[in-house]
């Protein structure tokens, strides 16, 4: 009779894992990605496998230098590299886009405690930076299967139809103008109970609306620009996304109407994941707003008699 | 109805269908002084005493403490120490059996005519929650408040564990009988048993034994974990909301366990005290899972034994389900509150990572807790924090923990946060 194990209830855990999770979240990218890389050639496809392994590379090396077990092995550095990846133009040089994932990993996640206590999105924050610095070559993109290169954002090239916007045959970022693939890709993460409807609902429900409003076409509107994955992927993020489910709609909310205001207000074509940056600083703030009340705890309401009796005393 | 929250287990219930059986008789009994929430017995027996099967052996000297009797015929040997799971050392009386088994001559059926008479028949059995938690059922049914509903927990959400479920299906005419009994002298006038939707053939005997009762509902409960968990069961029943700072007595609500209504009424009828229970016996390490009426007191080795299960296999022994069971070991003998005795041969072990904030544990918390709040507010010592999240209201059912993805300890943590506060 050996020595027995002695541990803590419960003795019994599931089986969802971080790892399984971001394979889930890879596989739901890979048919915007794979659409973007057949589209727009070899060198997009360089593009998304520099991004990939650069961030993963990094992630190792923080790893190491921040002494921090787990790093790699999450595969989250590769869905931040694929994402930073997916935003950037075909044509984006190599080098600046490993620069992109350096910020994301080192400075926008492991500087601020690594996998779980970053404020911003990784992804978000490095393509901001990367759009501020390399301004040129993040402006600049190229009709697919053409040589044609163009510099005006795409919700105002105007000429092309909604098919072409769901299935990617526009100028725009690799992985974002197939919004059919993105679309799929998110239904995917909701059905496997992976990410919540509620954050893409309001993202997506206040941004309609509000280009509605504005007498825009609203299916373009849509399917332009970042729109569709910052709604399915940026704005679910779990780590800078509010906890509650209202919490992730108002979230939600919030980056639609920002995304409209930089668009059609703001100096930048397509500030969709500004806004979801901006709104990953109210994520705390929203937290504590949405905090649910626990079974049976009895909030104490203020009757008219205690405030009389507050305000006499004072 | 709103639901609480709650997680799917994989069903395991290889017991579901087995029959209960009685254990051969040991050779030997070990029974602990404390097998209740309170304070342990005094031993009243010495070694080479001669004691008889239901036998006062242990005096209940404290208020919050029920007798404990033999549970066989046999010679005492000595008084030993015995360590519980949760490290307390109490006395524990070494019973040698004898072939003949022999009632001991105090064992005749109590008169039970009033309320007071019912509170002195449940003390003086040694009854206990036979459900697991130990609590004193006379001093549950000493309430001071007029009690308007009886609720019967009937739930059995753990993994595995089959106990309640076969004494529903064997004798629900027993069940019954508790509820007749509790209700008439209590003046009860509703009564609401909570059992679990995915055992129909126990609701439907339940039903068939309550046909002539009047005010005996059975509530189909849903099939997730956990559903016997006092406040959950009262919410899922009764539609009732405890509020935190009272107890379900004030509130008019008595909840007693199934198995320990049908005590009471087999010892209204017989007068013989506890001294045996059903437990299921399984686990990854068990080739013949079973469940097992056994003497209480029963080395837990002579179980594992019957259910042809080699000790060298076992890695983990638990008594109770998998989910709120506690960890044991070989010396363990089986105690009042013990519904399982699971033995596993595999003990994963799990390396936790970082936090990353994805929600599961506060969608699995019944009580609308936030244990990934409560997990870093207690890494940091912030006992303002824990206090403002509610950490005292957590009743460690472990779905936070079963649901982690990082593979965090949450129940564990939250459990020593509470005693931060302590």
């Amino acid at each position: 009779m050996g020595k027995l194990n002695d541990s803590a209830s419960p003795h019994l855990r599931g089986n969802a894992s971080v790892t399984r999770i971001m394979l889930c979240v890879i596989l739901a990218l890979l048919p915007a990605a794979i659409t973007g890389c057949l589209n727009y050639g070899r060198h997009a496809a360089l593009v998304l496998l520099v991004t990939v392994s650069a961030a993963v590379l990094f992630d190792f090396f923080s790893g190491l230098v921040f002494k921090r077990i787990n790093c790699v092995k999450d595969m989250s550095a590769a869905v931040t590299g694929l994402l930073l990846g997916m935003c950037l133009p075909p044509d984006f040089p190599l080098w600046k886009a490993a620069i992109g994932s350096f910020l994301a990993i080192v400075a926008v996640k492991q500087a601020f405690g690594g996998i779980g206590k970053n404020i911003a999105n990784p992804a978000a924050a490095a393509w901001i930076m990367l759009l501020l610095v390399f301004h040129k070559d993040m402006t600049t993109w190229r009709i697919p299967m053409t040589e044609t290169i163009v510099s005006s954002a795409q919700p105002l090239s105007g000429s092309v139809g909604y098919w072409d916007l769901l299935f990617g045959s526009t100028a725009g970022n690799i992985g974002e103008t197939c919004a059919a693939g993105l679309i799929l890709g998110g239904i995917f993460l909701c059905l496997c109970g992976i990410t919540s409807p509620a954050a893409p609902v309001g993202f997506l429900g206040s941004f309609a609306l509000l280009s509605w409003i504005g007498g825009f076409d609203v299916p373009e509107q849509l399917l332009t620009g970042a729109v569709m994955i910052g709604a399915f992927f940026f704005a679910n993020d779990y780590t800078t996304t509010p906890l509650t489910k209202s919490g992730k709609f108002l979230f939600g909310t919030g980056c639609g109407v920002l995304t409209f205001l930089i668009r059609h207000y703001g100096g930048f074509s397509d500030g969709t994941l500004i806004a979801v940056a901006a709104m990953n600083l109210f994520t705390p703030m929203l937290d504590r707003l949405t905090a649910p009340v626990p079974f049976g705890a009895v909030r104490k309401k203020k009757t008219k008699k205690s405030k009389k009796q507050e305000t006499a005393a004072a | 109805m709103k639901r609480l929250n709650g997680i799917h287990l994989p069903v395991k219930k290889r017991t579901e269908d087995k029959q209960i059986t009685p254990l051969p008789l040991p050779k030997t009994v070990r029974i602990p002084m404390l097998m209740h929430s309170g304070s342990p017995c005094v031993p009243i027996v010495s070694a080479g005493d001669h004691v008889d099967v239901g036998q006062l052996i242990g005096r209940a000297e404290a208020s919050d403490a029920v007798p404990v009797h033999s549970s066989v015929s046999g010679t005492v040997r000595r008084i030993i120490r015995y360590e519980l799971p949760s490290g307390q050392t109490v006395p524990c009386a070494e019973i040698e059996t004898c072939e003949t088994q022999l009632l001991a001559d105090t064992c005749i059926p109590p008169v039970i005519n009033t309320k007071q008479d019912l509170i002195d028949a449940a003390r003086e059995s040694g009854c206990v929650g036979l459900g697991g938690d130990g609590s004193l059922t006379f001093q549950k049914l000493s309430t001071n408040h007029p009690v308007q509903m009886l609720i019967v927990n009937g739930a059995e959400c753990e993994t595995r564990l089959s106990a309640d479920g076969r004494l529903m299906l064997e004798a629900p005419e027993q069940i019954i009988g508790g509820i007749e009994l509790v209700t008439k002298l209590l003046k009860i006038r509703e009564t609401r048993i909570g059992v679990r939707r995915n055992r129909p053939a126990a609701i439907q005997q339940l039903l068939n034994a309550a046909a002539n009762s009047r005010n005996i509902t059975v509530c189909p409960l849903p099939s997730d974990y956990p559903q016997g968990a006092e406040k959950v069961l009262i919410f899922h029943t009764a539609g009732i909301a405890v509020p935190d700072g009272q107890t379900p007595e004030e509130l008019g609500i008595l909840v007693l366990n199934v198995s320990t209504l049908a005590f009471l009424y087999q010892y209204s009828q017989t007068g013989i005290p506890l001294v045996e229970r059903v437990v299921t016996v399984d686990g990854d390490a068990v080739t013949k899972p079973c469940n097992l009426r056994v003497p209480i007191g029963t080395p837990v080795t002579d179980l594992l034994d019957y259910a042809a299960c080699e000790p060298d296999r076992i890695h983990q022994l638990l008594c109770g389900g998998e989910m709120m069971g506690e960890c044991i070991t070989f010396r363990a003998s089986v105690v009042k509150t013990q519904n399982g005795l699971i033995a596993s041969n595999t003990v994963k072990t799990y390396e936790e990572s970082a936090c990353i904030r994805c929600g599961r544990c506060m969608n699995a918390c019944p009580l609308s807790l936030m244990p990934v709040s409560l997990d870093k507010a207690y890494q940091q010592r912030d006992v303002n924090q824990l206090k403002a999240l509610r950490v005292d209201l957590c009743m460690n059912c472990g779905c936070c923990t079963y649901v982690c993805t990082a593979k965090r300890p949450l129940a564990e943590t939250i459990q020593s946060a509470k005693a931060l506060l302590a």
